[in-house]
């Protein structure tokens, strides 16, 4: 599920026009101890979920997808996802946003044939987690990582959110 | 109760301690020169923090001991409080997180209490920020996060970054009040040293911790990459927190309260 709905995409476009209009930034304390947060416009790489590597059912390695779709603002509206194959067949969900939260993740598309219940949910909970945290992360206030140097602070998420709220 | 989607923030970041420390608030008075004083005096304190526990300065407190541990007739009261919690930590990490053996910055092995300095300053300091009425408080330092959040208003979403890969996340949690700090390999290469065998610990790649105190979800943080392979194990039993654990191989798993999208690790 690293295909990027057109929804997410939106909305790193948005945060790298913020990068580029906010070319340098102080905090009160002023002098020295500030950061410029954002001068280069890093944010151009999109930013999702990523694949469990302790489900064994990463989409990415049992098969190839393909499509994906989006309506509605960046609060609000519904994100298809890509159509995944796996080696039971194609599995595609859809997630409903509303007021920022997801508020439904639905199956529209699961594979037929003879499988028992549990391989399905197996499969399907890693897709499902995935989208979610993928269209969550969208709307993410701040992030929780091993200790950043202002290096590597610059590059970050936590730089755009706050590069988006420092005015 | 009200909605809060046009809710006033405005973010405040600054480089103390060595580390790009963000601060948000979210109230109806977020632009006001009231608040920006508060944040202000909440950066003033981290910075004197720093100029009296830094081990990276010769002249700080901490920095004149050399690698010894403070003297509690001679420490001032700070630094007393500070010991005192650094040896809690020991007892509570079952000796894993041992600031009385660590290497320094002029080379060797001696005292260093940062690790637990800074959630200690952090959740000392943000006293400025948590007593202003009507506003949510969202603090990043380096990373670990502290959050307040009003009565009704929508919780905090902290995003938990995959070290593997820091654009992107590994979970998302949806938290109004605590912690979530997060110890690993990640970003400085192997930082955190293993207490028994004094070399850097590398089993786990990052533990993410979250709980009603920063300080505490920092130390157990840490003490869980120092400690590796039992890991899991040991965050599970402790009261009040949770956490999220990658090993060097990749793989993630939780403890059964893990408050996020990402189910408990299932029994072996």
């Amino acid at each position: 599920m690293r295909r990027i709905t057109l929804w997410l995409l939106s909305t790193v476009a948005a945060v790298v026009l913020l990068f580029s209009y906010r070319t340098s930034t102080m905090g009160p304390g002023g002098a020295g101890g500030a950061v410029a947060a954002g001068s280069d416009g890093t944010a151009s790489a999109p930013w999702g979920a990523t694949d469990d590597g302790a489900t064994g059912a990463d989409p990415s390695s049992g098969g190839s997808s393909s499509g994906g779709s989006s309506s509605g603002s960046s609060s609000g509206g519904t994100v298809t996802g890509s159509v995944a194959q796996t080696r039971w067949g194609p599995v595609q969900v859809r997630i409903t946003v509303s007021g920022g939260k997801i508020t439904d993740v639905t199956a529209v598309r699961v594979p037929d044939g003879n499988f028992r219940d549990q391989q399905i949910n197996d499969y399907a909970v890693p897709i499902l987690r995935q989208e979610a945290i993928a269209a969550q992360s969208a709307q993410i206030d701040t992030v929780s990582g091993a200790t950043v140097t202002s290096d590597g602070y610059r590059e970050s998420l936590q730089a755009a959110i706050d590069a988006a709220h420092l005015k | 109760m009200t909605t809060t989607i046009d809710l006033d923030r405005r973010a405040w970041v600054l480089q103390v301690m060595g580390l790009p420390v963000s601060a948000h608030l979210r109230g109806p008075e977020a632009h006001t020169d009231a608040v920006a004083e508060r944040v202000e005096r909440f950066f003033a304190e981290l910075r004197e923090v720093d100029a009296v526990f830094s081990t990276y300065r010769p002249d700080s407190e901490i920095g004149r001991l050399g690698g010894a541990a403070p003297d509690p007739a001679t420490a001032t009261p700070a630094v007393r409080e500070v010991a005192r919690r650094c040896d809690e930590a020991r007892a509570r990490t079952g000796g894993w997180f041992d600031a009385r053996r660590l290497p320094l910055p002029g080379g060797g092995l001696g005292y260093d209490p940062s690790g637990l300095v800074k959630g200690w300053a952090v959740e000392r300091a943000a006293r400025w920020l948590t007593d202003l009425p009507g506003h949510d408080l969202c603090l990043n330092a380096g990373g670990d996060v502290l959050l307040r959040t009003t009565p009704g208003r929508p919780a905090w979403r902290v995003g938990v970054e995959d070290p593997a890969r820091p654009d992107r996340l590994l979970d998302v949690l949806e938290l109004t009040h605590g912690a979530v700090a997060t110890s690993g390999t990640a970003r400085r290469g192997a930082h955190i040293t293993d207490p028994r065998s004094g070399r850097p610990a590398q089993a786990v790649r990052s533990v993410t911790v979250v709980g009603p105190e920063l300080l505490w979800a920092d130390v157990y943080a840490t003490a869980a990459v120092a400690r590796g392979a039992d890991a899991l194990d040991w965050l599970a039993a402790l009261d009040g927190y949770a956490a999220l654990l990658v090993d060097a191989a990749g793989r993630t798993r939780t403890t059964p309260a893990w408050p996020g999208h990402r189910p408990a690790a299932r029994a072996a």
